[in-house]
């Protein structure tokens, strides 16, 4: 698994990537170069966490290491972090599945 | 050819270490076990776990199957075999099986010694004794082919699968390269990337085998209500940055390497030593699930984690392996291998060379942090009802 690092900042596992990975606490205003512009935090992305790096729809695919991880719920701007809060798993939901009575 | 230096066994391949095992067969004899490790020579170490005396048959075949591979691992020279005495599990069955692999064995039994005082008195001499006759082995060169390399991961972060899985990956692979066999588990963490292990899988045998498994965990967790979502990635995962299970997936098979997978095999099943990458289908829980490839046959184990785990083995060295900047810092006296290099730039192939030669010298002889700690924690995987009903069931 190789990497490219942008601008000391963030972690791009692999070329169609969606997202990139935090590779410092970033604050808000930090800027990711990217796509020969740069993209701008809105918010401040702790270490580890991902940042998105192009428009991401409800229902488009969110990638990283060049696979699915899940789907983004609601709509995600360049520069916008991304986690439980807007990208859902597209698998286990059993808690959903339990309130459907999908569970026996 | 790389090699290490090791203790040679009658049958199968060579020790990293060189211990005699206290293995009780039940709870009701682990105390024992403890004490009298605490009591013999530095080279007796136990193995205390909580089964109890009457678990179901397939229970039973399993901790059987997991105290009887422990026994066998090549890293046990001799064992010490305690039970209470009513066990469902036999001291003399778990003895016979560990005999047959051509060590030397001892059965105590607590009833018949006269209680808990005279059990661990008589037991302190039995492992002297034990130890006095694998006490001169001496270590040999012998072929990195014998070395079943398990890899394990716990407290995992985003780290964990940029840099520490797929650093240790690359240590797989070299090992693999050079005839050896490596080993990775934890099936609920092949959730959301089975598609792509199956891909790798060396036949459809093999394929179909492993999808069965993922299907098997996946429904289980269903069955008890558990959100996939909400239980992996765990909280402290989230907080590391991952967001979903698929995500954690993909950075924990990369903890494996890039060979093909030439088979899967139960949990605490013997691992076929020269056949390259094997899986092993066990829980999530990092304690059981090294304790399976341990049983399996294990000699060396590496164990990555990005918000830090502290955790050890009583049998087999355990390489404690960070992608973390923070974590290599403040647990830096529980680490061994300082993989966050790769953040600033150190190819991963690089930090796996350097992976593979800790594991060569630890091999070797070299106490790696947990060891020198004497961190030794042992647990068996207990089967869930469902899982007992399924197998009943002749599954």
């Amino acid at each position: 698994m190789k990497g490219e690092v942008l601008g000391e900042a963030g972690l791009h596992m692999a070329a169609a990537d969606n997202v990139v990975t935090a590779i410092d606490d970033l604050d808000a205003g930090a800027k990711i170069p990217w796509d020969d512009g740069t993209v701008e935090l809105d918010e401040p992305v702790p270490f580890g966490h991902k940042v998105a790096l192009e428009p991401i729809e409800p229902g488009d695919e969110v990638v990283k290491y060049g696979e699915t991880i899940g789907e983004a719920v609601e709509p995600i701007r360049p520069g916008e972090w991304v986690h439980t809060h807007n990208c859902e798993s597209t698998r286990g939901r059993g808690d959903r599945d339990a309130d459907a009575g999908e569970v026996a | 050819m790389e090699t290490f230096e090791g203790y040679p066994r009658d049958s199968g391949p060579a020790g990293v270490r060189n211990y005699v095992a206290v293995v009780p067969t039940s709870v009701a004899a682990s105390a024992v076990a403890e004490a009298v490790a605490d009591r013999s020579a530095e080279n007796v170490r136990s193995t205390p776990h909580q089964m109890g005396i009457d678990p179901p048959d397939a229970a039973r075949d399993q901790i059987e199957r997991t105290l009887s591979g422990v026994g066998r691992n090549p890293n046990v020279g001799a064992a010490l075999v305690v039970g209470l005495g009513p066990e469902r599990i036999a001291a003399d069955d778990v003895a016979d099986e560990i005999a047959d692999a051509g060590r030397d064995v001892e059965v105590l039994s607590i009833r018949e010694a006269g209680g808990t005082a005279a059990a661990v008195e008589a037991g302190v001499e039995l492992a002297q004794d034990l130890w006095s006759g694998i006490a001169d082995a001496t270590r040999e060169e012998r072929d990195a082919s014998e070395l079943v390399f398990g890899v394990e991961c716990g407290g995992s972060d985003a780290t964990s699968g940029i840099a520490a899985n797929p650093a240790v990956g690359a240590a797989c692979d070299r090992l693999v390269r050079d005839g050896g066999t490596a080993t990775f588990s934890e099936t609920p963490e092949f959730i959301g990337a089975e598609h792509i292990l199956a891909d790798r899988c060396a036949d459809g045998e093999v394929r179909e085998r492993l999808l069965d498994r993922v299907e098997r965990r996946e429904s289980t967790a269903r069955l008890m209500g558990v959100d996939l979502r909400g239980a992996q990635p765990s909280p402290g995962n989230q907080e590391g940055g991952l967001t979903t299970i698929e995500e954690k997936s993909l950075g924990a098979i990369s903890k494996g390497g890039t060979t093909p997978i030439r088979g899967i095999v139960n949990y605490a099943e013997s691992l076929p030593t020269g056949s390259g990458l094997v899986l092993m289908d066990t829980p999530g829980y990092d304690i059981e699930s090294v304790v399976g490839k341990v049983a399996g046959g294990a000699q060396v184990v590496a164990f990555t984690t990005g918000r830090g785990s502290t955790t050890g083995n009583p049998l087999a060295p355990v390489i404690k392996v960070t992608g973390n900047p923070k974590t290599a810092d403040r647990l830096a006296s529980n680490m061994d291998v300082d993989a966050s290099t790769v953040i600033d730039g150190e190819p991963i192939d690089s930090v796996g060379d350097r992976i593979y030669e800790r594991l060569l010298s630890v091999a070797s002889g070299e106490r790696t942090a947990a060891e020198r700690r004497r961190l030794e924690e042992f647990a068996i995987n207990e089967l869930q009802p469902n899982e007992l009903a399924e197998l009943r069931g002749g599954a």
